[in-house]
């Protein structure tokens, strides 16, 4: 899997470029260039269903982000404590590298998964079924409690953004009252 | 004129453009969406690329004209009914026997009307992203032009 | 081995600007730098070597399909990381609206 580690990496950089660069507009490109880059992997990977998803879900993503850094100051202070933050940062994260890699250690290794639930689902999809995507079968026959709750998830964030961005607030109704 | 549509949008060839393409790719997200359990796609990627459609065309031709098709409580009633259908086909299932329970017939593998409820559900999914993206979208701007007055 | 330990710094990379940045806008890129990290890595665990994809075909029969369960799991994942950010992205508006900046250092006055 030579192509694999290559968009890895790649995906390593964007990642880098995305949270150092001083721009926040090239911040947002970059991190869109590696979420496209996670597409590929995704199509390398044989899952061509969530490939599709990403590369539409990355682009309203970036129009989103966006929207958001479009013509804003760029805010930046180095001042303050900035050796000790730096250093008590990286010596967590490499407390937590170094328990991430005891933890993948023990992982069956790259290409062999053990596949004791998903056999059942392979066996029994096109019987039970009929749908030859097996992928949506499970997601909306055999799982379809797990949808149900992504998509009260999904409602929830809709409403929490129509929420915070009515442009009808408190200051009006307050104005009002006090006329 | 030249005024009037700079204020209204951005310029003529992509006005142009996106007259000839967002017809397209609202037809694909819908075969996307009907054809979830057959090839790639489904309810989640389809939703996303009628979201993308409506978009295009609000970025094109300015926020009026899509105002008109879809006004902000028509989108929130339109992706409540979508939340509402699916969560009915699951209460359906109390017919058959229990939540979820898949009852309808099932019909032939690789045809359109296959695979029982999973159709219906992919409808209401696709209904339910689509426009609360579209609604999350709508929010964020509408914001940036009543902030201005 | 070495795609599983690629995607873990991936997702400290992602740890990292949510922890050290103070813009809020590099926040929320951590953040989504990290939901990839996730979800690529139950993609990685549910890979088989020479896999197929797990969609039956009309014209032929196809064994040694991958794990198709990290997949469904992850397709929903991906549409709600969308959503979640997009909520994000509206509190870093307001927030820039009530107080002028996206520096978290400056933000201080907590009056409601």
């Amino acid at each position: 899997m030579f192509e694999l580690n290559i968009l890895l990496i790649f995906m390593i950089i964007g990642a880098l470029i995305a949270i150092e660069v001083k721009d926040l507009l090239s911040a947002v490109v970059a991190v869109g260039a590696s979420g496209l880059a996670l597409c590929i992997v995704f199509l390398i990977l044989k899952a061509p269903d969530l490939a599709i998803t990403q590369i539409v879900v990355e682009i309203l993503c970036l129009i989103i982000l966006i929207r958001a850094t479009i013509k804003k100051d760029l805010p930046f202070s180095t001042s303050g404590r900035w050796f000790f933050n730096t250093l008590a940062t990286l010596v967590f994260l490499a407390i937590f590298a170094y328990l991430g890699y005891v933890a993948l250690k023990e992982l069956p290794s790259f290409g062999n998964p053990i596949m004791k639930v998903s056999q059942f689902y392979l066996n029994e999809a096109l019987k039970e079924t009929k749908a030859t995507n097996i992928v949506s079968a499970i997601i909306l026959n055999f799982r379809a409690y797990d949808t149900l709750g992504e998509a009260t998830v999904l409602f929830t964030a809709v409403m929490g953004v129509m929420a915070l961005m009515r442009w009808k607030g408190r200051k009006d109704i307050a104005e009002k009252d006090n006329e | 004129m030249n005024s009037d549509l700079k204020n209204k949008g951005m310029s003529l060839i992509v006005k142009t453009i996106t007259r000839l393409t967002v017809g397209l790719i609202l037809l694909y997200g819908i075969y996307i969406v009907l054809h979830g359990h057959i090839s790639p796609g489904g309810g989640f990627a389809g939703g996303v690329i009628i979201a993308l459609a409506f978009i295009h065309l609000m970025l094109a031709f300015g926020k009026d004209e899509v105002l008109k098709i879809l006004p902000v409580t028509f989108v929130s009633l339109l992706e409540s009914l979508g939340a509402v259908l699916f969560l009915s086909i699951a209460i359906l299932g109390f017919l058959g026997g229990y939540f979820f329970m898949d009852w309808f017939a099932k019909g032939k593998p690789f045809k359109l009307f296959s695979a029982g409820s999973i159709i219906f559900s992919n409808i209401g999914i696709g209904l339910k992203v689509s426009l609360g993206l579209f609604g999350i979208f709508l929010v964020l701007i509408l914001l940036k032009f009543k902030a201005k007055k | 081995m070495t795609p599983y330990f690629l995607c873990l710094l991936l997702f400290l990379i992602g740890v990292y600007a949510v922890v050290r940045k103070r813009n809020i806008i590099k926040i929320i890129i951590g953040l989504i730098i990290a939901e990839y990290a996730v979800n690529l890595f139950f993609i990685l665990f549910g890979y088989k070597l020479e896999g197929r994809s797990p969609i039956y075909s009309p014209d032929q029969e196809i064994f040694n399909m991958v794990d198709p369960l990290p997949q469904a799991l992850v397709l929903t994942s991906i549409v709600i990381g969308l959503a979640t950010t997009a909520l994000a992205v509206a509190i870093a508006i307001r927030i820039y609206e009530k107080y002028g900046t996206f520096d978290i250092t400056k933000i201080n006055k907590l009056k409601g």
